[in-house]
């Protein structure tokens, strides 16, 4: 049977000969610094739009944590033309869906739409890129909404509320330290004033890159974004400093209570990342190290822990070479109900040892590869995907170029190499550890009420 | 930041699926030797394919076993043919394909994306083939995936809104065998055997009871013989019996249980309508304007944008093979919870009381029609929607008549058809954080 499996693998895995040819993607920059990218796809009549600002939770000082992705919420509240709301209705009447996310490097909105629509996104996004107006009522009711949202997504979620004061020990003085979505205390505190600077300071188009793919004319494309883009006037923008985390010289740990019913367990390295990494190679080997553990069901972390030893129910493990500062190679598993969450992150060392003190197989390396040169092409299904990529190495300062060149590099990469950045970096001195500490749930009591329906007595 | 969550997903709400298509698609259908249906959608400019196999083999035919269609569902790749769980993942990894399995209340599905190059796509396919045809059921693997299952279970008391979720179905279905989560609960679960996963297997993963759908760059030769690949071996046997009728709620009833949360999780509903249901563009026009679009929704508007109660504030129909919840939700901290659902569910009944305004209409058909093209702008849309279509057996011509069917509709049959299907004396009402009430 073993012996089966090896000449199937051999027999199976398959030279990365075929590279199906990368769409063009045409750059254009406005006199106003604006960057515009365009990438044509031609399967169906639609177009999305990302407008992408280099400015995200990365960017943020103590104090005014989460005022990124608060004022990504009052990005929809209104410009001195368009009353609170009327964007979404715009967008809504010409049959598109529209939204906006933040990240730590990043704030962006979207809109996709039939493709003779795209002058209404493009219309929208250059009126707010300047002309917001920040109402003080719109921004109270707001201001609960995002409190609600954090309630939701972290306070109430055991793993999040782990991940997230996991990040605040593993990072001493980076930027990365705090969440996206703002400290608690920071978003109540959070003030119009406050929101208005942060919009005087980063929107403008010198700071924006519009995204652009579909079925559509990258030339008509440009033209249109300098009808709309084009009047728009830069600004001197913030000089943003570097924040370089502080060289980490020992393991450090954090427990988390919380009301739960699993132990957890999240640990993460500090590695670098292909924006500032001295040695470009380095980062794509770290993303094949993730990938050799957690590559699918047959990638190390599954078949070992899961399956083999049955110490795990479920782990991950992951990697993001397109931050813009230095980050972290994440492991995480829930373990079995007859171990340990001690047991557990031992298994997961034991793993983490082995890449430093042996090279990976070359049938590991090949799975893995294999699987990057079929994501790109499967990648391609989704014009959302597309620009989110395109959007994401330009704002973060790598340039979109660097998307094309994923394949090649990882195609590149040695079992040697691999070893050597495990050496490197997967040590215990880069090393962070959480565990979350489940804590009794009080057993709640179901209680019908069979009174009459709610509605009409209620105080508005 | 986390990679991966667990393996099992454990979403109390179902998995959204809208029954529209793009106008003009060409679905190409026949009948395997073995009575299987196929559908097949060629497309060109990316060198993918995506099939799914459909059984009608969801958690509604669990019977008492909750979690048995689930877990037989989640031992299919851990073994099949000669090869086991580390053999069948490096044989689809190397080729770089993936793979997925997954229930819903009405089916069961196994999938692939590959590429379409032979020497990548025909392992694939093999592979695929025994994991439908052949499947282990190893004592190992069945007890890990058990062991598994269960760990995920106990997960789920960790979320108020799974919580509430279930308590949710539970209220709208009673008996129903739509009442239980898909997942099962721990006490059916620990009893599971592997011989009634055999056994269900051997009723439900037959050709009669199985539909494929083939999406992608092949040509129809190529999707004849990948779905005589895939099903030729699969013994006819029956289709599943019709489900049981819904019964209607004959009063209101509100739930609330304490969980120590920052907030309150507020499900309010009633059993809405079956897929293909003759009121379907009515419901699902006037629902885009209840509760339907995001924040431009009157729900929305009124709980989130005027007096901002909660992140997200909505309300679907979930078509079904037989009613489906019509469902509202929302989370609020604590002290809030009376006022947002006071406030969602006065929208509700003064959108039946005046109806829809023309205006409202007007937007919501611009809405709909407008953006028709994005609903099938990638093979992963369009293998959902034939899916879907197919399973249910709407007519093929559905896509081509969407758009006329959206815009015939009026504020009287959007009226109408809410009176008939939602009584807001009726709602069934689930409150599950912190504003339960607390051990005595």
């Amino acid at each position: 049977m073993a012996l089966l499996r090896t000449l199937g693998c051999l027999l199976l895995v398959v030279p990365l000969s075929l590279h199906a040819a990368s769409p063009k993607v045409s750059e254009f920059k406005l006199d106003n610094g604006m960057k515009l990218l365009v990438q044509e796809d031609h399967r169906a009549p639609v177009a999305v739009t990302q407008v992408w600002y280099k400015v995200g939770a990365s960017y943020e000082h103590g104090g005014i944590t989460g005022i990124s992705h608060m004022l990504e919420h009052m990005m929809f509240k209104g410009t001195k033309k368009h009353p609170p709301g009327e964007f979404s209705r715009i967008i809504s009447a010409n049959g598109g869906s529209e939204n906006a996310f933040t990240g730590d490097d990043y704030t962006a909105y979207f809109q996709t739409l039939e493709k003779s629509r795209l002058p209404v996104s493009f219309e929208m996004e250059a009126d707010r890129m300047r002309n917001l107006k920040l109402l003080p009522d719109e921004f109270a009711k707001e201001q609960q909404v995002v409190l609600e949202e954090r309630r939701l997504r972290t306070d109430d979620q055991p793993r999040a509320k782990l991940g997230e004061q996991f990040n605040a020990v593993a990072f001493s003085n980076s930027p990365y330290r705090n969440p996206v979505i703002g400290w608690p205390d920071d978003v109540s505190r959070l003030t119009v004033v406050d929101l208005a600077a942060w919009y005087q300071s980063w929107y403008a188009p010198n700071n924006a890159t519009v995204v652009v793919v579909g079925d559509v004319n990258p030339a008509e494309v440009y033209k249109l974004a300098q009808k709309h883009f084009g009047p728009l006037k830069p600004s001197q923008l913030p000089v943003v400093k570097p924040q370089a985390e502080i060289e980490q010289t020992g393991l450090r740990r954090i427990t988390v209570k919380a009301p739960a019913k699993l132990p957890y367990v999240a640990m993460g390295y500090k590695t670098p990342v292909l924006h500032g990494a001295a040695e470009e190679w380095e980062p794509y080997a770290l993303e094949v190290a993730a990938g050799v553990l957690d590559g699918g069901n047959s990638a190390r972390l599954e078949s070992r822990l899961v399956r083999g030893q049955q110490i795990a129910a479920s782990v991950g493990a992951g990697y993001d070479l397109y931050a813009r500062m230095p980050s972290l190679l994440m492991i995480e598993g829930t373990p079995v109900q007859t171990k340990t969450a001690a047991d557990l992150e031992k298994s997961l060392l034991e793993e983490v040892r082995l890449l430093r003190d042996e090279p990976v197989t070359a049938e590991e390396l090949d799975r893995v590869k294999a699987q990057v040169l079929a994501n790109k092409v499967f990648e391609r299904d989704s014009i959302f995907n597309q620009a989110m990529q395109l959007g994401t190495a330009e704002t973060v300062g790598l340039g979109w170029q660097k998307v094309d060149e994923f394949v090649d590099k990882i195609n590149a990469v040695t079992p040697q190499q691999v070893q050597q950045v495990a050496k490197k970096y997967l040590t215990e001195d880069r090393l962070s550890i959480g565990h979350l500490d489940p804590q009794p749930i009080p057993e709640g009591q179901i209680a019908p009420e069979d009174r009459a329906p709610v509605g009409g007595d209620h105080v508005r | 930041m986390y990679a991966k969550r667990l393996s099992i997903v454990l979403c109390a709400i179902l998995a959204v699926w809208a029954m529209c298509a793009q106008a003009g698609l060409k679905i190409q259908t026949w009948t395997s030797a073995n009575g299987a249906r196929v559908y097949f959608v060629p497309t060109e400019g990316l060198p993918l394919v995506d099939i799914r196999v459909v059984f009608d083999a969801g958690s509604a035919r669990d019977g008492t076993q909750f979690g048995l269609a689930t877990l037989t569902s989640g031992l299919l790749d851990t073994g099949a043919g000669q090869w086991d769980a580390d053999a069948i993942a490096q044989r689809l990894e190397g080729v770089g394909a993936r793979l997925g399995t997954g229930v819903s209340r009405d089916t069961a599905w196994v999938s692939l994306r590959s590429l379409t190059t032979p020497k990548l796509l025909e392992p694939a396919l093999e592979t695929m083939r025994e994991i439908i045809q052949h499947p282990g059921f190893n004592v190992t693997d069945f007890e890990r995936e058990k062991k598994n299952l269960l760990v995920g279970l106990k997960q789920r008391e960790e979320s108020p809104a799974d919580l509430a979720g279930i308590a949710f179905f539970q209220a709208l279905y009673g008996e129903h065998p739509y009442a239980h989560p898909k997942e099962g609960i721990i006490a059916t679960v620990e009893k599971l055997t592997r011989e009634d996963l055999q056994k269900f297997y051997q009723r439900h993963y037959v050709a009669k009871n199985a539909l494929i759908v083939i999406v992608g760059e092949v040509d129809k030769a190529k999707a004849e013989s990948i779905a005589d690949g895939l099903l030729s071996g699969l013994p006819a046997g029956e289709a599943a019996p019709a489900l049981p009728a819904v019964a209607q709620p004959s009063a209101s009833k509100t739930e609330r249980k304490f969980f120590p949360s920052a907030q309150t999780h507020v499900f309010s509903g009633v059993p809405g309508m079956k897929a293909g249901d003759p009121d379907y563009f009515p419901l699902y026009v006037g629902n885009h304007i209840l509760g339907g679009s995001g924040l431009v929704s009157k729900i929305s508007a009124e709980v989130r944008e005027k007096r901002g109660l909660s992140y997200s504030a909505y309300s679907y129909f979930y078509p079904f093979r037989v009613e489906g919840p019509f469902m509202m939700g929302l989370q609020t901290k604590k002290g809030q919870s009376d006022e947002a659902l006071s406030v969602m569910q006065d929208t509700l009944r003064d959108f039946i009381n005046a109806g829809p305004s023309a205006k409202e209409l007007e937007a919501s058909k611009k809405n709909i029609t407008g953006g028709f093209a994005m609903r099938l702008d990638s093979n992963q849309k369009l293998i959902d929607q034939v899916a879907s279509l197919a399973f249910y057996g709407l007519p093929l011509d559905y896509m081509d008549t969407f758009i006329g069917k959206v815009d015939a509709v009026t504020p009287q049959q959007i009226q109408k058809a809410f009176k008939a299907r939602i009584d807001p004396d009726k709602l069934q009402t689930v409150l599950v954080g912190a504003d339960g009430p607390r051990e005595k």
